[in-house]
């Protein structure tokens, strides 16, 4: 395998302590050997003609991003999005590995599934970990093999979108994802209380004459699984939010967190950035689940980011084809795209605006994750991990236009947004997986 | 007007009228509006059209123009479906009722029908025309788009809207819909200031699941003779129909003389005619409300 020196950047990797100047030599996929500028051993390793060196002169080298809430739509829906195309856009979003949601068709509910989503003929520019429904079809009843998902490569257990409402079952899952040690994951919407609604409820959601979602749908469902957690407390259950977005639901993570439970959340850009003000005249690409909330929920997120309690960004990446966003707002599919955009508005946003360090920006997009979900060796480049790395300028200023997207799907409300930090490749398992033209 | 004159105003335009619900007064007025200006108009409904066969708004929309329709007048089930038709057609699209959204010539006609009463004689209106004027809107707020259209439309000429019902039709928030809004629980309250009471229906095909004792719901809001005597005798009473007698309002009140409901069915015409008019005339592009 070529060999890839990296030179003359700035490596930021929060894991290793590591802030400063340096050269890396990637090999075999993984990081063979980090060095002061101009001290890399290249003699030791391979021939000088079989390596590529690649100059970042004036850039910021740091731990390939990680997005650990995803929707790839394969298998069954390659007309949305296929696993090449998604990790396609995720790679020039600067990710080296998804964590792929099972809501396919079928629902991703078993080793074989599991398997299919990692085969080479996918054709992924990086790595899918999938994650598995977490009961049979994601119905909430019977649960899944979960030693055998874990066998099968699956980071996670969660019926996602299919939120699990009985108190029993989702107590067992958390007790038996707790002994083969795998996350729950749970999309937090008491769906009993969100019948027939498709935004936010507020003075928005009323002005508009659409149904709303009470932010106490998500709160609630928070509140009770930490309840179950609390009872599992002696099974080390962990229990892991996607997309908050109320700051009900924060509150209750940062109150569970402080009496020591394995509680973790994730928050996604679109719920720090957006309120849902943003839907305007019935806008579909302002349109998701969980909805886009009220000012004070947002500023919820941000605080929540900056105070560390947010454990993650993760996109929610959830691509639709453009004929399918063009309808009525409340028959339209929730879901925006946000794999290319992720990084640009962390960068422009939490650090420029809000002053978060980048290195907490890179620990919350990749360490972190790679934590939560136990990827060994990732979320790092300290010598012997994974070659995963993304080279981006971090100044540079650059607009997102919707239509230069390698993902299938164009349904960003991002479209002709600025953004800041422009990736200039991105490297998977010692592989160029992208390269800015 | 000369007839002779006002039927060459539009003639031979053509104008579509799409409905994915039922309607008798706002339909048959839009059509009679349309066609007494002399316009062509045709009707595509839910029921009989490739509606049925899972066509979407957008490419309906695009089929009526590409037949020739220059004005598209849509009622849906749907809020927002009226701007999603415009962004799709360009066409001028007006808005005959979209979902619990908006229903914006029924507050027009409301308007004039309150101005014939409260201000005869006005030419003109201004944002003072209704200044002193409470305006109560009293039932099921939370799924009215014929609410959501007078709560915006009224207060811009001076107008106070005073909104009536219990919580499970009228959320707390709807007081911030705009300016001059205000919610009142007590029917009785709520009548003492009006010089306006709009009744609406309980809109049993949007409840959605929601459980509604009803014999409650006439006893605290029912308008009655009785209450209407006792605390607003010389209010207007309106109602855009269609009304259930012996529910919102009794019979003795719809038929009473203090109700201009028919009135109001009336001045729909006129008010779609001028609509229809201004969508249609110069430059073809005074739609989109």
């Amino acid at each position: 395998m070529t060999a890839l020196v990296i030179r003359g950047g700035h490596l930021i990797d929060p894991a290793a302590g590591v802030d400063g100047p340096k050269d890396i030599l990637l090999k075999d996929g993984r990081v063979a050997e980090i060095a002061s500028p101009g001290k890399l051993k290249l003699q030791n390793g391979a021939n000088a003609d079989e390596t590529v060196t690649l100059d970042a002169t004036g850039l910021t080298v740091a731990p390939g991003l990680i997005d650990m809430h995803v929707h790839l739509r394969e298998p069954g829906q390659g007309y949305k999005e296929t696993i090449a195309t998604g990790t396609a856009a995720a790679a020039a979003g600067g990710f080296t590995a998804v964590a792929a949601m099972p809501n396919t068709i079928p629902v991703n509910d078993s080793p074989e599934t599991t398997r299919w989503m990692q085969a080479p003929e996918r054709g992924a520019a990086i790595r899918v970990f999938p994650i598995a429904a977490a009961t049979r079809g994601s119905k909430g009843e019977a649960l899944n093999d979960f030693a055998a998902l874990k066998s099968a490569g699956a980071v996670a257990v969660t019926d996602d979108g299919h939120p699990i409402l009985k108190d029993g079952v989702m107590r067992e899952t958390l007790a038996a994802a707790a002994r083969v040690g795998l996350s729950v994951i749970q999309h937090a919407e008491d769906t009993r209380m969100t019948q027939g609604a498709c935004m936010n409820l507020g003075a928005v959601s009323f002005k508009l004459g659409l149904r709303g979602m009470p932010p106490e749908a998500e709160s609630g469902l928070v509140e009770r699984d930490i309840r179950l957690v609390t009872e599992l407390r002696d099974a080390r259950a962990h229990l892991h939010v996607a997309h908050t977005s109320t700051a009900a639901a924060i509150a209750a993570v940062r109150q569970a967190r402080r009496n020591g439970l394995r509680v973790t959340c994730e928050v996604a850009p679109h719920h720090f950035l957006l309120t849902d003000e943003h839907v305007g005249m019935y806008n579909t690409l302002a349109k998701m689940n969980p909805p886009l909330r009220s000012a004070a929920d947002r500023d919820a997120m941000i605080e929540a980011i900056l105070d560390g309690v947010v454990d993650a960004i993760a996109t929610d990446h959830a691509p639709h084809a453009t004929h399918e966003k063009e309808v009525e707002f409340e028959n339209a599919p929730n879901g925006i795209t946000g794999l290319e955009t992720a990084l640009g508005l962390c960068l422009h946003w939490l650090h420029r605006e809000w002053k978060l360090p980048l290195g907490r920006i890179l620990s919350l997009l990749s360490a972190q994750p790679a934590g939560l979900l136990n990827l060994k060796g990732r979320g790092t480049l300290a010598v012997g991990s994974f070659a995963d790395v993304v080279v981006f300028d971090p100044k540079a200023e650059w607009t997102y236009r919707a239509g230069d997207t390698l993902s299938k799907a164009r349904n960003t409300p991002f479209d002709g947004w600025t953004m800041q930090g422009k990736v200039r490749w991105t490297i998977s398992e010692g592989r160029i997986a992208y390269t800015s033209s | 007007m000369d007839p002779l004159v006002r039927d060459r105003i539009l003639l031979k335009r053509r104008v579509a009228l799409l409905f994915y619900e039922s309607s008798t007064r706002t339909r048959t007025s839009f059509e009679l509006a349309a066609k007494s200006l002399g316009a062509d108009t045709t009707l595509v409904s839910s029921l009989s059209s490739s509606i049925e066969k899972g066509e979407t708004l957008k490419d309906t929309g695009l089929t009526l123009r590409a037949l020739g329709a220059e004005a598209i007048i849509l009622r849906h089930n749907s809020s927002g479906a009226a701007w999603l038709l415009e962004e799709a057609t360009r066409l001028p699209v007006l808005n005959a009722g979209d979902g619990m959204h908006e229903h914006p010539t029924q507050a027009l006609l409301d308007l004039r029908t309150i101005l014939t009463h409260l201000r005869p004689g006005a030419r003109t209106v201004s944002a003072e025309t209704l200044a002193g004027v409470t305006v109560t809107i009293v039932g099921d707020i939370l799924h009215s788009r014929v609410a959501r259209s007078n709560m915006l439309l009224l207060p811009r000429l001076g107008a106070r809207v005073v909104l009536c019902g219990p919580k499970e039709l009228l959320p707390e928030l709807a007081a911030n819909a705009g300016p001059d809004i205000a919610v009142e629980r007590s029917l009785e309250a709520a009548l003492r200031q009006s010089q306006v009471v709009m009744m609406l229906r309980i809109q049993a095909e949007r409840l959605a699941g929601m459980q509604l004792d009803l014999e409650q719901y006439k006893a605290d809001y029912q308008l009655t003779g009785q209450r209407l005597a006792a605390q607003a005798p010389s209010a207007l009473v309106l109602h855009p129909g269609p009304i259930i007698r012996g529910l919102e309002l009794t019979a003795g009140v719809a038929d009473g003389p203090q109700s201009a409901i028919l009135e109001q069915v009336r001045n729909g015409v006129a008010i779609r005619m001028a609509v229809v008019e201004r969508a249609l005339a110069g430059d073809g592009k005074g739609g989109g409300a």
